[in-house]
């Protein structure tokens, strides 16, 4: 179960070499997304997670709000 | 693994840069005026109308410590009389809006309710400059000029 986070905290693990990773509908991460991010919709999460992703470094997951 | 729970939108809303095709058009928080007066509560609208007009501009937004915006002061304010403490004379709980919002829907709202201008704020309230309709009606014909 991830662990909830907020903003400061979000950018405290982007500064210490964090992964964000928006798993909004890629259309959408087309037309916002944070610094850097990268795209793994949901859908597309288990699968691609581990080719995309350094295990050995923090990941912050998030979408469009907490709704 | 951790999760942002308020996301993009917290993001947005804090005023910090985006990636992506809509961080490239102007939003609220681009056109917003950062140069925008402030005054604090209890000072008197004599002293803040003369440092208002001094520094060009016909308008202030009345902010607290941490510059969380608790009013406004329009033309119509800075008129009344000068021994008035801001809270007094002050167009109190103005409505604010978030740095993200097009440009576009902006302009589209000020020019409809007849808004001249507008405080862009940041989720928590505080100031962020201070939208302008003939800025965001100019930014929203013409994109190239907010930035």
């Amino acid at each position: 179960m991830p662990q909830g986070i907020d903003r400061e905290r979000v950018r405290e693990l982007i500064e210490a070499g964090g992964q964000l990773v928006e798993v909004l509908p890629a259309k959408e991460y087309e037309e916002d997304h944070l610094p850097g991010a990268v795209s793994l919709p949901l859908r597309k999460l288990e699968v691609e997670a581990r080719q995309v992703l350094d295990p050995g470094r923090p990941v912050v997951v998030y979408c469009w709000d907490s709704a | 693994m951790y999760d942002y729970v308020d996301g993009n939108l917290d993001w947005m809303a804090a005023g910090l840069p985006t990636e992506g095709t809509n961080a490239r058009r102007p939003r609220a928080g681009d056109v917003a005026r950062k140069d925008v007066p402030v005054s604090r509560l209890d000072e008197r609208l004599g002293i803040v109308r003369d440092r208002v007009r001094a520094s060009g501009w016909d308008a202030c937004v009345v902010v607290n410590d941490e510059r969380v915006v608790l009013g406004l002061l329009r033309a119509k304010e800075l008129g009344k009389d000068a021994e008035l403490r801001i809270d007094q004379a002050m167009r109190p709980g103005p409505s604010t809006f978030r740095p993200f919002v097009s440009i576009e829907d902006m302009a589209a709202f000020m020019v409809e309710h007849d808004v001249e201008s507008s405080p862009v704020t940041t989720s928590d309230g505080r100031l962020v400059g201070l939208l302008l309709r003939n800025d965001a009606a100019k930014a929203a014909l013409d994109p190239g000029s907010a930035r």
